[in-house]
């Protein structure tokens, strides 16, 4: 079953076309990363996804009574709004206490639940944003630059729990990645983003295309090594192309 | 009966409009909404002279007037305008376009002070069945809305993953604050309505962990201040519409105060005994 289905999408905001002619699916169980330079309608794309932005032109469905889980790229909290981190997982619908500290646990975050939001640090912050967006049960996980914040550990921790995740609520994934290496070896699907769709595809076929390439240069030719290294079945030490 | 001791018809009127702008006082706040009830409360004097021009209820043509300049200042923001400085502009024009539109009205002597700082002292049971009516829709409102207001005061695009439009929520908080300086005009007037919003939730923050406890001890505190600052008023034969404000604004910097050594405190303590 499709999650989700986007058909010439153009965004435009101002006088500026961020989007131009987007065309998406996304099926249950999947997880596919949106690739991209700054300023290529990353974000944006995600934003027009969960309702917050209004396509110019073309359409984006998903089936009826589909929930949708979001991480946002920045939580601005104003220490004037005094929020736990248990009250801020029950928003906007109650689960029970029980809930709440299982979710927590899962992404790492377990003796958090009393602590005022506005006083996490970038990485905790994270990972209860995480918390919550499973917490909702959903069909849809949207996520934008969900690792940004967690050390090397961290970021090992959420891809397992992501993949577990996916495959306990069988709900789709769609988020936002910098980290090259890891997106290749996680994602089903990669889209390399720039303002229209360059290219996508498996990991395997977007490292090598072209347009891929052409964006991401030096960067890309290390992380296709780095990914094949992976990969590879021998035990040769394979140099990364420098 | 009870009702009949102008003393009581005045703090059963302030202590219902402190509940009514606490909820709403801790959104304004949260919100960083400051100006914005200053400018819908000055906007309440324009209401008073459309309402004596029209000969319609006072609490008609104040409840319209708030209600549109609520709506005008929300789709102005958000459209690329530097608020702070739209929002200057906006509060202090209504209120001397008001002034102005008061003075034209022609054969009609009114108390002008009591609108720009209240008649507490005044309060008839009519007044008084009015206020308590809007503080039982505002705090209704509030309660039913409650969760999507603050979903999207955390976060407009996280409120639209949960399917919540910060539009409508916006407009519920523009009703409610419409309604509040339409209940709040004759306690306070417009000059104070803002004071009495911010100030009682201001004060709150210190002691609250969760949005719930804070909008609760500002009703408590926005209480404290009406029925303090009315005995006060009548002690000191000062007016009693800043009395109240002056009494709230005393709890705000005991507050603070002793916010402040709580902090040190507990910073002083070993590590080890923190929690």
């Amino acid at each position: 079953m499709k999650l989700l289905r986007i058909e010439h999408l153009d965004i435009v905001r101002g006088n500026h076309l961020i989007l131009q002619d987007i065309h998406l699916t996304l099926e249950r169980s999947e997880i596919v990363t949106i690739v991209g330079p700054n300023g290529s309608g990353k974000t944006t794309l995600l934003k027009s996804i969960v309702g917050a932005l209004r396509p110019a032109r073309g359409s984006i469905e998903m089936p009826q009574g589909l929930t949708i889980s979001y991480v946002p790229q920045r939580l601005h909290l104003d220490a004037t709004l005094p929020l736990t981190v248990s009250r801020f997982m029950n928003l906007p619908r109650r689960h029970s206490s029980h809930q709440v500290e299982q979710a927590l646990k899962r992404a790492g975050s377990e003796g958090l639940v009393r602590r005022q939001m506005s006083e996490l640090s970038g990485g905790q912050l994270q990972r209860v944003l995480l918390a919550r967006a499973v917490l909702e049960s959903p069909d849809l996980l949207i996520l934008d630059e969900p690792t940004q914040g967690l050390d090397q550990r961290g970021i090992a921790d959420f891809y397992r729990q992501l993949d577990s995740v996916r495959h306990e609520l069988g709900c789709g994934v769609l988020m936002v990645s910098h980290e090259l290496h890891v997106v290749m070896r996680t994602s089903d699907r990669v889209i390399c983003l720039n303002r229209t769709i360059c290219c996508e595809g498996t990991p395997e076929r977007v490292a090598a295309s072209p347009a891929y390439l052409a964006m991401f240069g030096h960067d890309a030719e290390e992380t296709l090594a780095l990914y094949r290294h992976d990969h590879a079945s021998c035990s040769a030490h394979v140099e990364p192309l420098s | 009966m009870i009702l009949d001791d102008f003393l009581v018809r005045a703090a059963l009127a302030g202590v219902g409009v402190a509940f009514s702008a606490a909820p709403l006082g801790c959104f304004v706040v949260w919100r960083r909404m400051a100006y914005f009830g200053d400018a819908t409360a000055h906007a309440a004097i324009l209401g008073v002279a459309l309402s004596l021009l029209l000969s319609i209820s006072m609490f008609a043509g104040v409840l319209a007037i708030a209600m549109a300049m609520a709506t005008l200042v929300s789709l102005l923001s958000g459209r690329g305008y530097a608020m702070d400085t739209l929002l200057g502009v906006l509060a202090h024009s209504a209120l001397a376009f008001g002034l102005v539109a008061v003075s034209f009205v022609s054969g009609v002597r009114i108390d002008l002070m009591a609108y720009l700082f209240g008649d507490i002292l005044a309060v008839g049971t009519s007044d008084l069945a009015l206020i308590w009516f809007g503080v039982v829709f505002v705090l209704g409102l509030m309660r039913w809305r409650w969760s999507n207001l603050l979903m999207v005061t955390l976060n407009t695009d996280l409120a639209y993953a949960c399917g919540i439009d910060p539009k409508r929520e916006q407009l519920v908080l523009n009703l409610a604050l419409a309604v509040v300086v339409a209940v709040a005009i004759k306690v306070v007037g417009v000059l104070l309505i803002a004071a009495l919003l911010i100030i009682p939730a201001a004060a709150a923050r210190t002691f609250s962990r969760t949005p719930e406890v804070m909008a609760l001890l500002a009703a408590v505190t926005g209480a404290l201040a009406a029925i303090g600052g009315l005995r006060a008023a009548y002690w000191l034969d000062t007016p009693t519409g800043p009395t109240i404000v002056s009494l709230a604004t005393i709890l705000f910097a005991l507050s603070g105060l002793v916010g402040h050594a709580g902090r040190r405190l507990s910073r002083s303590m070993p590590l080890s005994d923190r929690r």
